[in-house]
């Protein structure tokens, strides 16, 4: 058994393609060997900005000898085939065997040095390495054909035990030889084996083991900053790119003008993290304080002295400028700058961002002054939603888009605007995925309610929905952001009414039948529960508004399903149709839920399962049922449905649906005593009429709570 | 040397001449600035249409590049409406070009143990020339001192060979290696006897406080939209006229009129794209025609080169 070193050595790497390119390595290395009998077993891989580097364990000298059998054509068969055969194995007829008239080839294949596998597979692994990005270089970029690679590749180094694997690729001929680092060690180093490799580069200043040197950059940055008695603002992102950026990382802690701490403590961050990935740190009070980390790349002469001046000075540019787009910013108010949004296009076809903020303002006020945000203002309402955007268009959400909202609630509050609408216009992007805050602030829940929701109908309506992966206008974000606003807020908001409010588009664009219906609409939404609305939905399912339901379901099953709510249950649920308010629909498949945990849910619903299954069979009912039921059993059920009906729809109607359940509980022991005590089937027309009848108004009555055939189990 | 105690830093001319002295050594040709108004010292001919093609080019220049929306009256430390850049072209991109430079770093009195160079990922991308390349942006102690990059189109054409270009940015160097905080304050050259030292404010800053001036509030739109227009017509005339050379020029001012039409802030956003779509057309159009009328020498000389 023997170790195996590969190193391919290039110019930098980019520090966020590394942990891609060691899984590359590696997945390409085991196919190689794989697809030559080979299994790689343990495989070390390391990466750092100049190179990336394998060690095989344990890998035998040579593969096993194979012997292949295959199958060949019949004696009896044309002469061709027979031909046919022997050009494709290589061999003569005389070394066939003929075995029961079916002609077969044995081919040997002997064991070949693992050596030669892998000068091979050493050209194979770089040609087929699948870069981000790769680019040609020097001379031989004058072909087309030229070697690819991330940036130039330099050096090959391979060593199978203590032998060079010989190869070449693009005019790069393997070697013992590698380089150290750039700076302390730019000479040339002979590496021995796999074996002496990481300690050879570590005396030449590499650390090659990335995972080390993120423990530098990790604790070290942590160091520096406890050592001037502050506190590292941990940022494992910044760890990898640091450690990505370097072959022998310095953590170093210098400081900045107090003075810029008059800039949002989140500007400061980002400007020190997206340019210059430092660190920053925090005083013991939590607040951020006047210092950052650097991750030098050497031992520099002086301590480190020079490094941290240069890099301050650079950092109080970028804060410089930081300052100056917070100071010009707040030369015009809020409303000022939102004149601009009319220059600024939303969509094609949705207009400029000037007219959604007029949408989404309405519809905040609208939230709010008709009670579905509770303790609401509407002007407030209105005001943040106006407001909301306006920051798009300062300097500063210019240079950091990713403090939009923000800095808008920065400057509100400059401008002494109300703490409540500052709040929503700093968190009215939020929740912007799983995990984070929800908005429970009633003036922000309103407009992070209008902003979403408007998205969502004004995309609809121009039939722009999410297909597969493709999702540009993050729709399934904004989807999920309303229902995270509504569940945690207990907000009843019918989802079909403030699309009438905010878009009429939605209603009149789609189709000319809905058109006829727009008027009918709101009134029929207003009585949901009656046969009106059940009218008007059946055609409303034709446009986009139910389409957008559908959606938002799927949405809240995706939601859902980490807090462990059935799938089938909330498809149980929407399948009753004309639910829209999703707070209403949770609590009814929350009760159910708990209800089909008892042993009265799984009875009841396998007994609704036997009674579904024999109306189905049953077909047409024929013959007059009989007028009174035949038996005690056909009784007791159908005093148990007459009790149980009225409480159950009475239950749903008042929103008690643990009530309604446990009136459907109260099923379960004379269904059993019916399937036990009788048959439906009975031979007497009138008597089998009469319990198909019982069955038919069991399933209805169940079916007043959920659609218990959409329930799995 | 900047970090010798006993040496002052190099001027902001001698920092130019030490890097034309170390590049002339390394077989590149000294030019000379363009006589045009350019952005960047890539619009330099010797750089667009020269990395085309599979002649060795190997040169070096410094080139006054003008960023019309950088201007600050004078009043930022930092930033300039017109700067100068140093660029350097290699082609095709030798294998030590990391290694020459990092050396033209030390020349200019960079010591890389004291300070930290590092090659952070930079991705270079010209919309108005049709170019891209891979690369780096070269830090120096957290600033960016240079663009290195390994170009891979230009005008749309792939780049075969590969042509290196590192441009460096000259006041920002000099800043570092004088260490001064305002760009205004740069030695430009030492005194010599009885005459003084003079600063790059002195040379610079009034040209700042009126170009700033001219470029934000002062130029004709309606002369420059026509400029535009008339450049435009004339690139398309001269590539019929097979001059490339004389056509790739209108590009230039084209691309020029386009920069100051935008410090003015008379182009919308949704505009703003449409400008960009035709001054690449005309950067374009003449590096087809420049293909063109050299493919047929080319390939007589490089027998096997294919476009």
């Amino acid at each position: 058994m023997t170790d195996f070193l590969l190193e391919l050595r290039s110019e930098e790497i980019p520090a966020r393609m590394q942990a891609g390119a060691r899984a590359e390595l590696e997945k390409l290395f085991r196919a190689q060997l794989s697809a030559a009998g080979l299994e790689a077993g343990e495989l070390t891989i390391w990466s750092t900005p100049r190179r990336l580097a394998l060690i095989a364990k344990g890998l035998p000298e040579a593969t096993a000898a194979v012997s292949e059998e295959l199958k060949g054509p019949r004696s009896s068969a044309p002469p061709q085939a027979l031909e046919g055969f022997l050009r494709k194995t290589g061999l003569r007829q005389d070394q066939l065997e003929d075995r029961d008239g079916v002609y077969f080839a044995v081919i040997d294949k002997p064991g070949r040095a693992t050596a030669e596998v892998l000068a091979e597979a050493i050209p194979a692994i770089v040609r087929a390495f699948a870069w981000p990005k790769s680019m040609r270089w020097g001379k031989e970029s004058a072909s087309s054909e030229s070697l690819r690679w991330v940036r130039p590749l330099s050096g090959i180094v391979a060593i199978f035990g203590e032998e060079l694997v010989p190869c070449e690729i693009g005019g790069i001929a393997s070697g013992f030889a590698t380089r150290g680092h750039r700076f302390h060690c730019p000479g040339e180093i002979t590496i021995g084996s796999a074996s002496d490799y990481a300690e050879k580069l570590r005396t030449c200043h590499v650390i090659v083991d990335h995972e080390e040197r993120q423990a530098i950059v990790r604790d070290g940055a942590a160091k520096a900053a406890a050592d001037a008695g502050l506190t590292l603002v941990e940022d494992e992102g910044l760890v990898i790119e640091n450690a990505g950026l370097t072959e022998w990382p310095v953590p170093l802690l210098g400081r900045f003008d107090e003075a810029f701490l008059e800039v949002p403590p989140e500007v400061i961050q980002l400007t020190a993290r997206v340019n210059q990935k430092y660190f920053v740190v925090q005083s013991s009070n939590g607040k951020l304080a006047n210092g950052f980390v650097c991750t030098a790349n050497i031992d520099a002469k002086d301590g480190g002295a020079k490094i941290v001046a240069g890099n301050r000075k650079v950092l109080a540019a970028r804060l410089s400028d930081a300052r100056f787009f917070w100071e010009q910013d707040q030369k015009k108010t809020l409303a000022q700058h939102a004149e601009k949004l009319a220059n600024i296009t939303f969509h094609e076809k949705l207009g400029t961002v000037a007219d959604k903020v007029e949408r989404v303002a309405k519809l905040a006020e609208w939230l709010a002054s008709e009670g579905i945000v509770p303790n609401c203002d509407p002007a407030l309402a209105r005001q943040g939603g106006e407001l909301a955007k306006a920051d798009l268009v300062t300097e500063m959400v210019g240079e950091f888009p990713e403090l939009q909202g923000l800095m808008g609630g920065y400057y509100a509050r400059a401008e002494g605007l109300p703490d409540a609408v500052a709040d929503a216009i700093r968190d009215h992007y939020k929740p912007v995925g799983q995990g984070d805050d929800v908005p429970t602030a009633p003036v922000t829940v309103a407009v992070a309610l209008a902003d979403k929701l408007d998205t969502l109908f004004e995309f609809y309506a121009i039939n722009e929905k999410p297909t597969g992966s493709k999702d540009p206008f993050a729709l399934r974000r904004a989807a999920l952001g309303v229902l995270q606003i509504l569940t945690t807020n207990g907000l009843r908001l019918p989802l079909l009414d403030p699309m009438t409010v905010v878009s009429r588009r939605l209603v009149t664009g789609n189709s000319k039948q809905i058109l006829v219906f727009e008027d009918g609409f709101r009134t029929a939404l207003g009585d949901r529960n009656t046969e009106g609305f059940a009218a008007y939905s059946s055609l409303l399912l034709q446009g986009q508004g139910f389409a957008l339901l559908d959606f938002f379901a799927d949405r809240l099953k995706v939601q859902q399903r980490e807090a462990g709510v059935r799938h089938d249950l909330i498809d149980a649920v929407f399948a009753l149709g004309g639910e829209d308010d999703l707070v209403r629909l949770l609590a009814r498949v929350k009760a159910l839920q708990a209800f089909m945990a008892t042993e009265d849910g799984t009875n009841l619903l396998a007994g609704y399962k036997r009674a579904a299954n024999i109306l189905k069979q049953a077909g047409e009912v024929s013959g007059t049922a009989a007028a009174t039921p035949p038996t005690d059993a056909d009784a007791a059920l159908l005093a148990a449905l007459d009790a149980a009906e009225p409480a159950a729809s009475a239950a749903v109607a008042e929103e008690r649906f643990t009530d309604a359940m446990a009136a459907l509980a109260s099923l379960r022991a004379p269904i059993d005593a019916f399937f036990d005590g009788v048959m439906v089937n009975d031979p007497d027309e009138a008597v089998r009429a009469w319990r198909l009848g019982l069955l038919s108004r069991l399933t209805g009555a169940v079916h007043g709570v959920a659609d218990f055939s959409k329930i799995e189990g | 040397m900047a970090d010798g105690a006993d040496k002052t830093p190099l001027s902001f001319q001698d920092m130019i001449l030490t890097l034309h002295a170390y590049w002339a050594a390394r077989g590149c040709a000294i030019l000379q600035p363009y006589d045009m108004r350019v952005g960047a010292g890539t619009f330099h001919p010797s750089t667009t249409l020269r990395s085309l093609g599979p002649e060795p080019w190997n040169v070096a220049y410094v080139q006054p590049s003008r960023r019309p929306t950088d201007g600050r009256y004078g009043e930022n430390p930092n930033r300039l409406q017109h700067y100068y850049q140093y660029q350097v072209i290699m082609k095709p991109s030798p294998a030590d070009l990391q290694e020459q430079y990092l050396g033209s770093l030390a020349a200019i009195g960079i010591d890389p143990l004291l300070h930290d160079i590092r090659f952070v990922e930079d991705d270079w991308e010209s919309p108005t020339l049709g170019a891209w390349g891979l690369g780096w942006e070269v830090w120096c102690d957290g600033m960016e001192v240079t663009q290195f990059t390994y170009f891979q189109q230009m005008g749309g054409f792939d780049c075969k060979p590969v042509a290196g270009e590192l441009t460096y940015g000259l006041e920002r160097l000099a800043m570092y290696i004088q260490n001064v905080d305002n760009v205004y304050d740069l030695r430009f050259s030492d005194a010599v006897g009885d005459v003084a030292a003079v600063s790059y404010g002195d040379v610079f800053l009034e040209n700042e406080k009126q170009f700033s001036k001219w470029n934000f509030e002062v130029a004709d739109t309606d002369t420059l939209f026509a400029s535009f227009k008339a450049a435009e017509a004339e690139c398309q005339r001269a590539i019929e006229a097979n001059v490339p050379l004389a056509a790739y020029d209108q590009a230039i001012e084209a691309s020029h009129l386009f920069n100051l039409l935008q410090a003015r802030g008379v182009i919308s956003v949704q505009e703003r794209a449409n400008y960009m779509a035709r001054v690449r057309d005309l950067a374009k159009g003449s590096c087809k025609a420049w293909i063109d009328s050299q493919s047929e020498r080319w390939t007589a000389k490089f027998p096997g080169w294919t476009l």
